[in-house]
């Protein structure tokens, strides 16, 4: 299966990471690439096989539903490129 | 004694109880050791005032005769691991100026045993690599060169920074990360000692995640026992990762008997590759017959879903990476990309992680998010997660047919040169991986040890795989077949 640059294009965004146009054509080959790669999954037969969803059975521990932590707001924000007054600060988001 | 920076864990430990030397003495020739071989580009950030401390605090406590294994011991923490006000930027530029606010459980169990944090270890860019090139703090360099030649090598990835110091004595062990062989591949490449634990022994909680089903701890020494006292140092129950198992830890240095009388050997006919070197299948069969002379019986086995490890592998581990590298976005730690005039919060995310992430990691994201994405889900996602499901029967019929461990090579090659990996394809470097990232996708314990010498002299590994579990049994058998190869050689000093 192969990449075309839209797509490329659309996988970018959905990812979050700005590409360049020119850079496109490049990438989706790369993309395909790797897809191709992937193909060969499709020679296995896994009628009626259960999709792995954790690699031990076990089950996930549960504990009282109780605030267990807190009041470290100074940490949170130690490392944010922008704090301010408290929250971290982004550009506008809503107009 | 030869150079303190020399010695080995158990070793140091013996001597450290008798009073023979003290942790602030072994902690100084390690530090001296790492200033000079900046040219191994192995630490990356130094803390010899942390190191310092801690290695006065262990002498204290060995003075009281209050000393666990590790206590004195100086050791390397990869960089993955979050270690407590001293950068932690996972190979990355995305995390740059990041010093988190906590301790990775690991590395916090390693400084309450005593250990002695020397600073934090190169690697691949959010472990994603097999070279050590993908590094945000450029390449680590593989102490071994082949004879007389000074092209520089690769120390393997991602913990290739891990591997090279500890080859080179510049620390008596490291801590490394395994995701589809990045404790092992490393290992083999510098004539060390790697083990991964089974998935769940080790709490992921702090070190940065990658692809958090295949994700372990484990760590890299100069040898078997060593690797079985750090073990147990590092892993245990913690309630903060929910997929760390709560099962007791057993004293795995214990289990070093050194007989294997009556095991059975699994040597899987899927692992003998087209093409692959005669030197590589030589050591296998040498460590087979290894194995045989110590009393064990070879079994030949099949693990028929083999060749569909590595595809199977670079969806999922894309796919995890995909959604755990979404949190770096610019907002809450390490860069924010300068914004033009206008820009908002999207142009910020999108410039954010095009400066931030280099290009491998660019591409696992987009890989993962495509495979992913709707329409392409079910065809590759979830048709890999049903591989992955076979992949593991695979092993469980094999030890429900009574197999003890599973006897592999490590890698299909020796060390290759800085670069020469370039301009070959994605894939050929994903090869690096093809021994041993179906432990991974299956969760089970794995362990390279250094087997023998190829003919420009570079180490070459032998893999063997455990039972769930059973690394105690799976670091017996490795402790019969590293005493039977009898591998002492180490790399000649050029740094």
């Amino acid at each position: 299966m192969s990449i075309t640059e839209a797509e490329a294009r659309k996988v970018a965004h959905l990812a979050r990471i700005a590409v360049k146009e020119e850079d496109l054509s490049a990438l989706a080959g790369e993309l395909s690439a790797v897809l191709a790669f992937m193909e060969e999954l499709n020679e296995v037969d896994v009628e009626g096989i259960e999709p792995m969803t954790s690699v031990t059975p076990m089950r996930l521990k549960r504990r009282e539903d109780v605030v267990t932590d807190g009041g470290i707001q100074k940490q949170i924000l130690s490392n944010a490129p922008d704090a301010r007054e408290g929250f971290f600060a982004v550009p506008k988001v809503v107009e | 004694m030869s150079e303190l920076n020399g010695l080995t864990i158990a070793a140091a430990r013996d001597a450290l109880r008798k009073g023979e030397i003290t942790s602030t003495e072994l902690t100084e020739a390690c530090l001296n050791a790492i200033d000079a071989a900046d040219a191994l580009n192995a630490f990356v950030h130094k803390t010899p005032e942390i190191a310092r401390a801690r290695a006065a605090a262990a002498d204290q406590r060995i003075k009281a005769g209050d000393a666990p294994a590790m206590c004195g011991i100086p050791v390397g923490i990869k960089d993955l691991f979050c270690t407590k006000g001293v950068a932690s930027q996972a190979g990355s530029r995305i995390l740059e100026g990041f010093r988190p606010e906590y301790e990775s459980t690991v590395s916090q169990q390693l400084a309450d045993a005593g250990a002695v944090m020397l600073g934090k270890l190169n690697m691949d860019e959010f472990a994603m690599g097999s070279s050590n090139e993908t590094s945000c703090y450029g390449n680590a360099v593989n102490p071994w060169r082949r004879g007389n030649d000074d092209a520089a090598l690769t120390p393997g990835g991602s913990s290739g920074g891990s591997a090279s110091a500890v080859a080179a004595d510049l620390c008596l062990a490291a801590t490394g990360t395994d995701t589809g062989g990045s404790i092992r591949q490393p290992a083999a490449f510098t004539g060390i000692t790697g083990i991964k634990p089974t998935y769940g022994r080790c709490s992921r909680w702090g070190i940065v995640a990658f692809a958090s089903s295949l994700d372990q701890a484990g760590p890299m020494t100069k040898d078997v026992r060593d690797a079985a006292i750090m073990l147990e140092a590092m892993c245990g129950h913690d309630p903060k990762d929910s997929t760390s198992a709560d099962l007791a830890v057993p004293d795995f240095e214990a289990a070093l008997t050194g007989d294997i009388r009556g095991k059975k050997i699994g040597i899987p006919r899927e692992y003998r590759m087209d093409g692959m070197p005669d030197e590589i299948e030589k050591l296998w069969t040498d460590g087979t017959a290894m194995l045989k002379d110590a009393g064990a019986e070879i079994v030949d086995i099949s693990l028929p879903h083999t060749k569909y490890a590595l595809p199977a592998y670079y969806v999922v581990a894309p796919a995890e990476a995909s959604s755990n590298l979404a949190r770096y976005d610019g907002v809450r730690y390490g860069h924010r990309a300068k914004l033009a005039q206008g820009d908002g919060i999207t142009e910020m995310y999108e410039k954010t992680r095009a400066e931030g992430f280099g290009h491998e990691v660019q591409r696992r994201v987009m890989i993962g998010t495509y495979v992913l994405s709707a329409g392409f889900y079910d065809a590759y996602y979830n048709r890999a997660r049903k591989v992955r499901a076979l992949i593991k029967r695979d092993f469980e019929l094999v030890f429900g047919d009574g197999i003890d461990a599973i006897l592999t090579p490590a890698t299909p090659s020796a060390a290759f040169g800085l670069g020469e990996m370039a301009d070959a394809d994605p894939i050929a470097m994903y090869l690096n991986d093809v021994f041993t990232v179906t432990v991974n996708l299956a969760g089970l314990p794995g362990i390279a040890v250094p087997a023998g010498l190829d003919r420009q002299g570079l180490p070459l590994g032998l893999q063997l795989i455990g039972r769930p579990w059973e690394e105690g049994d799976l670091l017996n058998h490795a402790y019969v077949l590293e005493r039977a190869a009898g591998f002492v050689s180490k790399p000649t000093k050029w740094w």
